[in-house]
């Protein structure tokens, strides 16, 4: 059994997810096998690229049912965080419905170009473990031109020209807008975590 | 980058090898660069596309995103760069070839991974022109592209970050071409990263807050230590640039 599923969605950009786990000494498998995700101890759902493609390809892989019906810690990164929302803006797309909101376009507004490329800081209220040891105002790498609302569902939340939500959690689902395995320190630390959530 | 080494030149020529790739890039890392951008010059001009197999040692050793340019004419160009572990690509003379490969790569990767780079000089009447095939002196000339239509165009296109290369303060230290970095920044809605002619923390601090650049991108300063990253990160910070410490 392997530590970790990467859900392989096709999309490119998986190698710098792997690269980290690597680091953290995780045993990832990237795979797109139901049977192999409900398996594995934690699964991962990764993302880059656009949300009505990727949904598109977790439905004819058959994979929208198995998602939602994990059991083990998941952690959904950037377009993966977006996915675990109800629909996206992005190609009007409905996602896999696990957080009852949707996913909106980032506004242009002075100042604050889109895509957000870049790092920001976390703010949080309370200390989830995702979040251990990782301080109020340390920064991660952000790339994306959608955001989730800020909502029950937020355990940290960023700002760039309004707030949104950085990372999430419903149940053992979780998610990061940003990248993790692109944050340096910071996102080592998350990942770890992840690895060590019950 | 060129034949798998790290060179740098002054003006676009006489590149000198500046070191080890993996030693640079984990050093740079450690000292806080915030990203960090891998240009295959000899690329475009030769006909060929980047050599990769660094692409994945690079990426096995960072954890900050990091850019590859050089020679990306295709999807599968893209892909396999993309799919070796770096964050982002970075298209230049290809894309002045042809402009709907930008839309092709945003529409496939989206937008977030789609830099475009564009070499830009001044010509005798004042105006900024787009240049062609920089890598290589004896084939680098001039477009008859007028920079600001070019930002607007590629824009349009889907690019979702331009590194502007301000070619005649390139590796000459005497700053960043604030006149022309303002001028783009007017017309660019998309991070807009300033290139070329960084020689004093105060040239940062310049570009930041005359041009309103995202990002500055340097090379000389950094390859011979004439700034240390933490020094030039203290020093923005204390004129109130927001920065990473």
């Amino acid at each position: 059994m392997s530590d970790v599923a990467i859900i392989d969605n096709g999309g490119a950009n998986i190698a710098s997810l792997r690269f980290a786990l690597q680091r953290l000494g995780a045993d990832a498998r990237l795979t797109a096998d139901p049977a192999e995700l409900r398996a594995s101890r934690r699964v991962i759902l990764p993302g880059v690229g656009a949300a009505a493609d990727a949904m598109q390809r977790l439905e004819s892989l058959g994979l929208v049912e198995a998602i939602r019906s994990l059991q083990q810690p998941v952690l959904g990164i950037c377009l993966g965080m977006q996915l675990l929302f109800e629909s996206s803006d992005e190609g009007e797309t409905t996602c896999l419905g696990l957080l009852p909101a949707r996913v909106r376009r980032i506004p242009d507004r002075s100042g604050f170009p889109v895509p957000h490329m870049g790092w920001n800081q976390l703010e949080f209220a309370d200390d989830p473990p995702l979040l251990e040891g990782i301080q109020r105002g340390d920064r991660v790498y952000f790339v994306h031109s959608y955001a989730a609302p800020v909502g029950p569902w937020t355990i940290a939340t960023s700002d760039y020209g309004g707030e949104f939500s950085a990372a999430v959690r419903q149940r053992n689902f979780y998610g990061a807008q940003f990248h993790p395995e692109r944050s340096g320190r910071v996102g080592a630390q998350l990942l770890a975590n992840f690895l060590e959530i019950d | 980058m060129r034949d798998g080494q790290v060179v740098k030149g002054v003006r676009f020529r006489d590149h000198r090898v500046m070191g080890d790739i993996l030693e640079l890039a984990s050093r740079y890392r450690t000292e806080g660069a915030d990203e960090l951008v891998f240009y295959d010059i000899t690329a475009s001009p030769e006909q060929r596309s980047v050599d990769r197999t660094w692409v994945s040692r690079v990426a096995s050793v960072l954890d900050i995103p990091f850019c590859v340019a050089g020679g990306i004419r295709s999807i599968e160009d893209a892909e396999s760069v993309l799919n070796a572990g770096a964050e982002k690509i970075s298209v230049n003379s290809p894309a002045l070839a042809e402009p709907a490969l930008i839309d092709r790569l945003a529409r496939r990767f989206g937008s977030q991974c789609v830099v475009i780079g564009i070499d830009s000089q001044t010509t005798a009447d004042r105006d900024f022109v787009v240049y062609q095939y920089t890598g290589d002196p004896e084939r680098s000339r001039s477009t008859a592209r007028l920079t600001l239509d070019w930002v607007r165009e590629v824009q349009d296109r889907g690019a979702g970050e331009i590194v502007l290369n301000c070619m005649a303060s390139d590796g000459v230290r005497q700053g960043y071409d604030i006149e022309q970095l303002t001028l783009v920044r007017e017309s660019c809605h998309v991070p807009l990263i300033a290139s070329g002619g960084a020689g004093t923390p105060d040239h940062f601090v310049d570009v930041f807050q005359r041009a309103r650049v995202d990002g500055a991108l340097a090379a000389s300063v950094f390859h011979s230590g004439a700034i240390a990253i933490p020094d030039l990160k203290r020093h923005l910070a204390a004129a109130h640039v927001e920065v990473r410490l």
